[in-house]
């Protein structure tokens, strides 16, 4: 299975689980998706394509809220697919910009474009005829979809940071050539999807192995101070070091992740772990055999404890990082001191060294469509269409218009106002707010996410005004299900649904989004969230310390709830 | 069953006799065998003969009286029964026989010879008809200067070409060299009244010549109908309901099977017949009277400032007009007659040129209900008037979507509701409307069993299927489905639908997608013709297949169509016809012989409306 010696004391014991036959099985990422194309009985996919559609970029998924109606009415759940587009660093241009507009006007169920928490775009609600031209679609405009989602390295996310341009060009590259390196080697993609000639190889997956990952991975490139990517949600984080505005090298992080299963113990959200310092020619050789050594080491019997964090915690981050040193030939530097000192995007212009204009406009839970007396989509599209930089989706769900010249500001200003992409009237609070998508469409969902987001902090911001702070803001983030899609887990205030209308609350994260925060109140359902929050919102206006002392540090310096230190031993406790 | 052990050589019977008995006792109940053996008996000991010759021997022996009938709903065939019963009731020898049993090469030997017939589509016979109406025109038909005949025609005045088929008959009978003994009458929808003092006055003229050739006792042999087993006789011999007296059954459940973005609303009807002693077999249908919408009743008596307690008569009876109108008065169907009568009674010159123009006036009632003609030509009439303009509800026959062998004593339809904006206001279907949107779940229906024994599943379990049935059409195929699956039937089974929209029109979806899973189902090939920019037909999907339809035709399938009769049914057939001769290599006259000799075989069975 590896080219490398596997030292068999550190394999996770026990019999490989279906998800580990079924990748075996799929002749690469092939399965039988092509005569599912043509299975004109079912809107959805049979088998193991159900899985095996994930690794080329698109869930299964239909519309949750009338499910039962439509089983009364005897047919099938109003199947679909979620298509997640792959964007390094999340840059898209105009012209790709206005045809996925367009496309998902034309050819999805919502009608919606949907900017993801790891700074891509989403089509919700594609119907099995529109797949396969989606696809071919997406990649005349040279845009692919390809492991996207499934036990891959998945999209690689890049702090959006437009204000240092050099910089930012520089780690965006990266996240652009680890993307490119990590990509699965099959042709099974072009094959299904671009009608692209079968050809006869005995094709081989260096990196991934030909049963792929144990577990999905993910992967970020961070500039510091700016911590929008959210560092400890990722498998592998490359931090940025320069030296005179120019990238010089990484310290490389490892073992960060969210999900958890409710129930389940030996499962945990967990902060990331500095692996060291390596120099800009050793990048892809590190994210090469990080992926390599969580390959070879990942639980593969055991799903819910199978991802590179549950690696680290069994088998030990000097074992790991020992492992990859041996693979990679690189011994890793001591790590060049950083730190974190924000999370949210700055909403607004900002100018860039450069000279050039750049515009963050928020996007209330990333969702780009018309809405009444607000034609976000419509908005963005006649931006689209004059604009001359690029557009650069955030981690954050928002996006940003970049590389305005002076002499353009105005007008895209003015457009973007008369859509209601600025409003001057979104709080703090808002902005510092976000949801996965949850209801109706992801299968997963527990409780509601982005549906009840708006009226959560309209809520939450007159507990804020009642006391005082209505300038002020919580980082706030609610989650559907324990997978952690909003990444709750980071936040100072965190909902994780369980079920319709209850969810767990968890205090004590920060806003620089370097501490996971801890269950307050168990399966809870608004009212009494609302009135937790009121209480220490109250004690927070009066007691902080000072005017920047957060709301997660106040109720960790408070005593309210103990900081999680080492998730793996105190997050439960 | 000792009859399971009879073969060809150990008996009088040839092969093909005995395989048909056998099929015919399977299906019969120990009263009905008994009753079969008894009559079978009877009849062999007034021909003096064996058993198993003795039919056709009475036939021609006793100067018998033949009606057949070409019937596509069973209105004919009620007729010609009870035209029967009245000649055996005089002491006639008279039998019924559905025109697609009826043997050409016997027609030279009739001597007297009733046909009753309806006419469908655009002046065609009715499905059982096309065999006997295609003989009579062919080259074949011999001279019948001895025979003499009448006909009857049962129509509707609203159609173009009404009672074609009817006049096609007569007209080629007497071209034939035959002479009519009663002159032909054509009826129109609510032709019971009319068709009982035709049937009256035709008895009174044969008697005298019949009762000569008759013998003494032929009055007591009532003569079923060649090929129905169970039909008549079992209906009679468990449930006193029928056409004349519905059954009052609970509706069990109405439920919307389309998605709520469809254009068409169809429900899955459930009702129950416990109690009843009603018995069905796949292929049947249920007939439904209905109330009228009370609002349409309402405003009728709005417009013609009629009194809702003002009293009327209808026929015998005396009641409101209120009631008249909903309970036993057409309302959503318009007819000519209407136009006439209403015009007269309200003294409305335009109305009554209209009415005078049958081509405008066809095209004017054809798109719309009485109340759109009423709220055209608002007027004054009588409460009598107005009743009298209006001819009797019809009952709506819906093919059965279930079989007993699975539901028991319920009965499942597939209604499609009509349902649509016309001058302005929203116009729903008589019975769909009230199936759907006025009777609620525990309610009362008045229903009953119309059989429909040419649409049958074949009558070996082995025997492949293809079953071709786009929208509500699908309805008998559920059935057949349903019965197949509970024989353990070994045949393949094939299935067409279609329908506008896959996400939104798939009619039972999940059941259909469990017996493809279960194999029940061979091969499932839908058509959703708005799904994608060329619209796609079953007729198409039929075509994409060809070669397969024609090897299954060529191992013995039976074919079957239900559905729309004005374009699907005929584009399937042309369809069918292509590939008979594309994968048959024939000439386009040979094709249509392959699909003729299908459908005397009772191969090609078709339930169109």
């Amino acid at each position: 299975m590896s080219q490398y010696p596997i030292n068999p004391d550190l394999v996770a014991p026990g019999a490989l689980s279906d998800n580990e036959r079924l990748k075996a099985e799929s002749q690469h990422l092939r399965g039988s998706i092509e005569a599912d194309l043509k299975d004109e009985i079912t809107g959805g996919f049979n088998g193991d394509n159900f899985m095996l559609i994930r690794f080329h970029g698109m869930y299964q998924q239909d519309d949750r809220d009338i499910r039962a109606e439509r089983t009364a009415q005897k047919l099938e759940p109003l199947h679909n697919v979620m298509l997640r587009a792959r964007m390094p660093g999340g840059i898209i241009t105009p012209q790709q910009w206005l045809a996925i507009d367009k496309f998902a006007g034309d050819n999805t169920m919502y009608g919606s474009i949907r900017l993801t928490t790891r700074q891509t775009f989403q089509f919700h609600g594609v119907l099995k005829p529109h797949i396969k031209p989606m696809h071919q679609f997406l990649h005349s405009i040279g845009i692919d979809s390809i492991a996207t989602a499934g036990d891959v390295n998945r999209n690689v996310l890049c702090t959006s940071n437009p204000v240092e341009s050099e910089l930012h060009q520089q780690a965006y590259q990266w996240a652009a050539k680890i993307s490119e390196h990590l990509l699965p080697k099959t042709r099974a993609y072009a094959e299904i999807w671009l009608d692209e000639e079968k050809v006869e190889t005995t094709e081989v997956e260096p990196i991934l192995g030909d049963n792929y990952l144990p577990r999905k991975f993910k992967t970020a490139v961070v500039i510091p101070p700016h911590n929008d990517i959210d560092v400890h949600a990722n498998d592998l984080t490359f931090v940025a070091v320069a030296e005179k505005g120019q990238l010089v090298g990484f310290n490389v992080l490892v073992g960060g992740g969210l999900a958890m299963t409710f129930g389940d113990n030996a499962t945990y959200p967990r902060m990331a772990d500095d692996l060291g310092y390596v120099t800009l020619e050793h990048t892809l050789k590190v994210a090469e055999h990080v992926v390599t050594v969580q390959r070879d080491y990942g639980n593969r019997s055991n799903r819910k404890n199978a991802k590179t964090k549950y690696t680290i915690d069994r088998i030990g981050l000097d074992a790991f990082r020992a492992e990859v040193e041996a693979r990679t030939g690189v011994a890793f530097a001591p790590v060049v001191p950083y730190s974190f000192t924000s999370r949210g995007d700055r909403i607004g212009w900002v100018e860039g060294i450069d000279g050039k204009h750049h515009l963050t406009l928020f996007i209330e839970n990333g969702r780009v469509l018309d809405f009444p007396g607000k034609p976000l989509k419509t908005g963005l599209a006649k931006i689209a269409a004059v604009h001359q930089g690029d557009l650069r989706m955030t981690a954050n769900q928002n996006l940003i218009i970049a590389g305005v010249p002076t002499t353009q500001k105005a007008e895209i200003e003015a457009l973007a106002r008369s859509h209601g992409l600025i409003d001057d009237g979104h709080s703090e609070q808002r902005k510092n707010s976000m949801a996965c998508v949850s209801f109706p469409t992801c299968p997963l969902a527990m409780a509601e996410a982005e549906r009840y987001l708006p009226e959560l902090v309209t809520k939450v911001e007159a507990l804020l005004g009642k006391h005082n702070v209505a300038d002020e803001h919580i980082v706030l983030r609610v989650t559907g299900c324990p997978n952690g899609c909003g990444r709750a887990m980071l936040a100072e205030v965190g909902l994780v649904g369980r079920g319709p209308g209850k969810y767990n609350l968890y205090l004590g994260g920060n806003r620089e989004g370097t501490r996971i925060p801890r269950l307050l109140l168990d399966n809870v359902g608004e009212a009494d969230i609302l009135a937790t929050l009121d209480g220490l919102i109250g004690r927070w206006a009066l007691e902080r310390n000072s005017s920047s002392e957060g709301f997660g540090d106040f109720v960790i310096r408070a005593g309210v709830i103990a900081p999680v230190v080492v998730p793996k031993d105190d997050f439960h406790s | 069953m000792l009859l399971s052990s009879l073969v060809a050589q150990a008996s009088p019977l040839s092969e093909q006799q005995v395989n048909q008995l056998q099929g015919l006792v399977s299906q019969l109940n120990p009263i009905q065998q008994a009753w079969v053996s008894g009559y079978l008996a009877a009849s062999a000991q007034l021909a003096g003969q064996v058993a198993g010759q003795a039919a056709p021997a009475v036939a021609q022996a006793s100067a018998s009286l033949t009606i057949l009938f070409g019937s596509q709903t069973g209105n004919a065939r009620h007729v010609a029964e009870a035209l029967a019963k009245q000649a055996q009731g005089k002491g006639l020898v008279a039998k019924v026989v559905d025109m697609a049993d009826y043997k050409t090469t016997q027609l030279k030997n009739e001597q007297y010879l009733v046909i009753v017939t309806s006419t469908y589509g655009e002046g065609e016979p009715p499905e059982n008809a096309i065999g006997l109406h295609n003989f009579l025109f062919s080259k074949k038909a011999p001279k019948l200067a001895g025979l003499k005949y009448a006909v009857l025609g049962l129509g509707d005045t609203s159609y173009e070409f009404f009672c074609k088929t009817a006049q096609d008959f007569d007209q080629r009978l007497a071209e034939l060299g035959a002479t009519s003994v009663l002159a032909r009458s054509d009826l129109d929808v609510d032709y019971q009244a009319q068709a009982d003092s035709w049937s009256n006055e035709l008895v009174a003229k044969l008697e005298p010549e019949l009762t000569a050739a008759a013998g003494p006792s032929a009055q007591v042999i009532a003569w079923p109908r060649v090929d129905s087993p169970g039909s008549d006789a079992t209906a009679g011999a468990v449930s006193q309901y029928n056409k004349q007296q519905p059954f009052a059954a609970e509706l069990y459940t109405n439920q919307k099977i389309t998605g709520r973005d469809s254009t068409k609303d169809v429900r899955h009807i459930e009702i129950s017949l416990a109690g009843s002693g009603l018995t069905y077999q796949p292929g049947d249908a249920l007939g439904v009277y209905f109330l009228n919408d009370p609002a349409l009743v309402r405003e009728l008596l709005l417009l013609t400032a009629i009194a809702r307690d003002t009293p009327v008569t209808l026929g015998s009876d005396s009641l409101t007009v209120e009631q008249a109108l909903t309970e036993q008065l057409e309302l959503t169907q318009s007819y000519p007659a209407f136009v006439e009568k209403y015009a007269a009674a309200t003294n409305n010159a335009a109305l009554a040129a209209l009415a005078a123009d049958k081509t405008a006036l066809r095209a004017y009632i054809n798109e719309r209900q009485i109340i759109d003609i009423v709220r055209d030509h608002p007027g004054l009439l009588s409460a009598q008037q107005l009743v009298d303009a209006l001819r009797k509800q019809q009952p709506r026959l819906y093919s059965i979507a279930s079989a007993q062998a699975e539901v028991e004593d319920e009965v499942h339809l597939t209604v499609g509701v009509v349902r649509y904006d016309a001058y302005g206001q929203p116009h729903l279907g008589g019975a769909s409307g009230f199936l759907a949107e006025r009777l609620n779940e525990g309610d009362n229906v008045k229903v009953f069993i119309e059989q429909n024994n040419n649409f049958r599943l074949p009558a070996s379990d082995d025997t492949p299927v293809i079953m071709i049935g786009p929208g509500t059409g699908i309805a008998p195929f559920r059935a057949f489905l349903q019965q197949r699956d509970a024989n353990g039937a070994s045949g393949k089974n094939w299935l067409f639908f279609g329908n506008p929209h896959f996400t939104q029109d798939f009619l039972y979806q999940l059941e259909l997608q469990s017996y493809l899973k279960r194999g029940l189902l061979t091969k499932l090939d839908v058509a959703f013709s708005r799904d994608q920019a060329a619209k796609v037909y079953v007729q198409d999907k039929l075509r994409q297949h060809g070669s397969e339809v024609w090897q299954w035709l060529e191992q013995g399938a039976h074919l079957y169509i239900c559905g729309d009769a004005n374009r699907m049914a005929k584009d399937v057939q042309q369809a069918l016809l292509d590939i008979v001769q594309q994968y048959g290599a024939k000439s386009a006259e040979q094709a249509q012989a392959y699909l003729d000799e299908l459908r005397v075989a009772k191969r090609y069975q078709k339930d169109v409306y």
